[in-house]
C-alpha cells in the first residue's frame, strides 16, 4: 500500500543550524492498517507525514503508494492519493469560503478544475447527509463561512474533506492537539468512524499514548530520526502506556521526557 | 448658479472616467481582495493598454481588434509578474514593482515617443469624450459585461480554486489544487482587465502618454475600499460586490470633480487621494489596536492614570518636606 524506502532528509545542510531530521527510514504499510506514531519533540513524525505528503522532497530514498511512485510528484499532485488533516485547525479549511464551497473543493481533489459549476444542488443534498454525521448541527449551516466555526467543528469538517474521496492514504498529524479534551475525544471518535467505514489505510501522529494505544491495530515509535519500535497485532492489543515507556527506554537508551505524552 | 451648473456639466465626464478607472478596480479587486496579493503591475499595465490600443489605432487597425490587443498585452504583463513570484520566488510585491519598471520601457517601445493623439473625429473609436452620454451607456456596457463574466468564472472550479488559494494555500496544496497555475491565473485576468481600462482611457481623452499610469493602484485601491466599505455591508453577493467597486470608481471621480470645483489645486490630488487610501487602509488596525477596549477598560485605566497622578504628587510633596527639613 504505503511504501517508503530509505528516505532520509537533513534540513540546512552544511550549516550550524544542520538538522539530521530522518535517517533512514523505512516503513510498509498493508492496505486497511490504521497507524497510530508516537515519539518526543523533534522525533520526526511530521517530517514523515510530509515526506509522504510533498511539502519537500527526501535527500534519497522513494516513496510509493499503491505501486506507484509519487517520490517525484509535486505536493498538488499526490493530494489525489491523499487525504491530510493539520494540527491547526485553521490550516486545513478556506475560512473566508462557505462551508459547502468547501466541501466542493475537495470533492474535486485530484480531477482537473474545469469551466464546470463548482457546486451543484445534487451535491448540496449530498454533503448534508454527510454532515449529518458529524452530528455537530452543520447540514443546516452550508452556506456559513469556515471562518465562524469553533475549532472542532473545523477539524471535524477538514476530516471529512479529507476522506469524503476515500483517498488511499490518510495523514493525520496531531489533528487533535488543539483541542479542549471533550471536543477532542469527539473528533476521535469520527477518525475511527470514517478509518473503519471507508476501510482506509490511516497514518495518525499523536502526542497521547493512550490514544496511540487505543486506536488503530498498529503503534510505530520515533525517536531522534527513526522508528525505534513497531508495534502490531495481538502485542499492541495487550499494550499499556507503562510497558510502552519500558520499552521506549531499552530501544532508545534514555527515558521518555515528555509531560505532554504522559500525560495528555 | 452658473457654478452649481459646471459642477452638474462636469458630472458625465467624471462618471465615465469613474467607469474607465472602475474596470480598473475590478481588476485590482482580484489580486487585493480574492488573491491577497498588493500587484504593482498595473501601473505598467493600464499604460500598456494605452499604448497598444493608441499605436494600432493610429495604424489603422480596426478599433476592436486594437482592444483586444491591449487586453492580450495586459495579460502578459500579468504573466511576467506570475513568473517572477511563482518561479523565481520574487516577493509579489517587488515581482509587480520590477515588471512596473520594465514596462516603462517597453510602453516607450510599443508607443515610439511619449505620447500619442487618438484624433477621435478623424477615427473611429468606441468612446470619446466628445460624446459623453454615448460614452457612458457604452461603459456601463462594458463594466455589466466584465462583472457578469467574472461572477460566472468565479462560481466555476476553477474560479473557486483559485479563491482557495487566495484564502489558504496550506487548505488549496491539500485539496490539490496547484496554487502557482492560480496565482499566475489571477494575474493575467487582473492585468488583462487594467489594460482593458487603459486603452478604453486612452480613447476616451483621446491621447496615451508613457506616464499615465503613474499611481494607477492607488485609484484603483481606493475605489475597491470605496466599494467594499459601501457594498459589504448590503449584500454578501459577488456581482453586486464586483458592481460596488465599479461604482467606487464613479464616486472617487465624482468626489474628484466637487474637490476640484471647491477649488483645491489639482495637483495637490495625488497626495490627497493617497491619504485618503492610507486612512482607510488603516482603519482595522487602529480600530482593534486603539478602539477595541470594553468601558471597564477604560475605567480602570482611568483610575490607574489618576492614582499614578495622585502617587506622583504625594512624591513630590513628601520630597519637598525632606528638603525643607534638611535645611531647617
Amino acid at each position: 500500500m504505503l511504501e517508503l524506502k530509505n528516505i532520509k532528509k537533513t534540513f540546512n545542510a552544511g550549516t550550524v543550524n544542520e538538522k539530521i531530521a530522518l535517517k533512514n527510514i523505512n516503513l510498509t504499510l498493508e492496505e486497511g492498517d490504521f497507524v497510530t506514531i508516537i515519539g518526543g519533540n523533534g522525533a520526526g513524525k511530521s517530517t514523515m507525514l510530509n515526506a509522504i505528503a510533498g511539502t519537500w522532497l527526501p535527500d534519497s530514498g522513494s516513496v510509493v503508494v499503491d505501486g506507484v511512485d509519487i517520490t517525484d510528484m509535486p505536493e498538488y499532485k499526490r493530494a489525489k492519493f491523499l487525504g491530510r488533516v493539520f494540527q491547526d485547525p485553521r490550516m486545513g479549511t478556506a475560512t473566508d469560503m462557505w462551508l459547502e464551497e468547501n466541501l466542493a473543493l475537495a470533492k474535486r481533489r485530484g480531477k482537473s478544475r474545469t469551466f464546470r459549476w463548482a457546486i451543484t444542488r445534487k451535491e448540496r443534498d449530498e454533503y448534508r447527509e454527510m454532515l449529518k454525521q458529524l452530528d455537530l448541527g452543520l447540514e443546516e449551516r452550508l452556506t456559513t463561512k469556515m471562518g465562524l466555526f469553533s475549532g472542532g467543528q473545523r477539524q471535524a469538517v477538514t476530516l471529512l474533506m479529507a476522506t469524503m474521496n476515500k483517498p488511499k492514504l490518510l495523514l493525520l498529524d496531531e489533528h487533535t492537539a488543539a483541542l479542549d479534551p471533550k471536543t477532542a475525544a469527539k473528533v476521535l471518535e469520527l477518525t475511527d468512524k470514517f478509518i473503519t467505514e471507508g476501510k482506509l489505510t490511516a497514518l495518525m501522529v499523536t502526542h497521547n499514548m493512550k490514544d496511540a494505544i487505543t486506536h488503530g491495530n498498529r503503534l510505530i515509535m520515533m525517536n531522534r530520526g527513526e522508528i525505534i519500535l513497531d508495534i502490531k497485532g495481538e502485542e499492541k492489543k495487550n499494550l499499556t502506556v507503562e510497558m510502552l515507556l519500558e520499552q521506549f527506554a531499552k530501544a532508545s537508551g534514555t527515558e521518555f521526557m515528555n509531560d505532554r505524552a504522559l500525560l495528555g | 448658479m452658473d457654478l452649481i451648473t459646471s459642477l452638474l456639466r462636469s458630472m458625465p465626464g467624471a462618471i465615465s472616467l469613474g467607469l474607465i478607472w472602475g474596470i480598473m478596480a475590478i481588476g485590482v479587486y482580484i489580486t487585493y481582495k480574492i488573491l491577497d496579493i498588493a500587484d504593482l503591475t498595473v501601473d505598467g499595465s493600464i499604460c500598456t493598454g494605452a499604448c497598444v490600443c493608441a499605436i494600432l489605432t493610429v495604424n489603422g487597425v480596426n478599433i476592436w481588434l486594437a482592444v483586444i490587443a491591449a487586453v492580450i498585452a495586459g495579460m502578459l504583463t500579468g504573466l511576467i509578474t506570475g513568473f517572477f513570484h511563482t518561479v523565481l520566488g520574487i516577493p509579489a510585491i517587488l515581482s509587480g514593482i520590477l515588471t512596473q519598471l520594465m514596462l516603462w520601457s517597453i510602453n516607450l517601445k510599443i508607443l515610439g515617443k511619449a505620447n500619442l493623439g487618438i484624433n477621435a473625429r478623424a477615427l473611429k473609436v468606441i468612446v470619446t469624450q466628445l460624446d459623453k452620454n454615448k460614452a457612458i451607456m457604452t461603459l456601463i456596457g462594458f463594466a455589466a459585461v466584465v462583472i457578469v463574466l467574472l461572477y460566472l468564472f468565479f462560481g466555476t472550479e476553477l474560479g473557486c480554486s483559485l479563491r482557495a488559494t487566495g484564502c489558504n494555500q496550506n487548505m488549496s496544496h491539500a485539496q490539490g489544487i496547484n496554487n502557482k497555475f492560480n496565482k499566475i491565473l489571477g494575474l493575467v485576468l487582473s492585468n488583462g482587465l487594467v489594460a482593458l481600462s487603459g486603452a478604453l482611457l486612452a480613447q476616451y481623452q483621446g491621447f496615451a502618454d508613457i506616464n499615465m499610469g503613474r499611481g494607477a493602484i492607488v485609484i484603483g485601491l481606493a475605489a475597491v475600499i470605496i466599494g467594499d466599505a459601501i457594498f459589504s455591508h448590503i449584500s454578501i453577493n459577488f456581482g453586486i460586490r464586483l458592481a460596488g467597486v465599479a461604482l467606487g470608481g464613479v464616486i472617487y471621480y465624482i468626489v474628484y470633480q466637487i474637490v476640484v470645483w471647491i477649488g483645491l489645486d489639482p495637483e495637490l490630488l495625488k497626495m490627497l487621494s493617497a491619504l485618503v487610501v492610507a486612512i482607510f487602509l488603516a482603519v482595522p488596525y487602529v480600530k482593534s489596536e486603539y478602539f477595541s477596549y470594553t468601558a471597564q477598560f477604560k475605567a480602570e485605566r482611568k483610575a490607574r492614570k489618576a492614582n499614578a497622578k495622585l502617587a506622583k504628587k504625594e512624591a513630590k510633596i513628601a520630597a519637598k518636606a525632606a528638603k525643607k527639613g534638611g535645611k531647617a
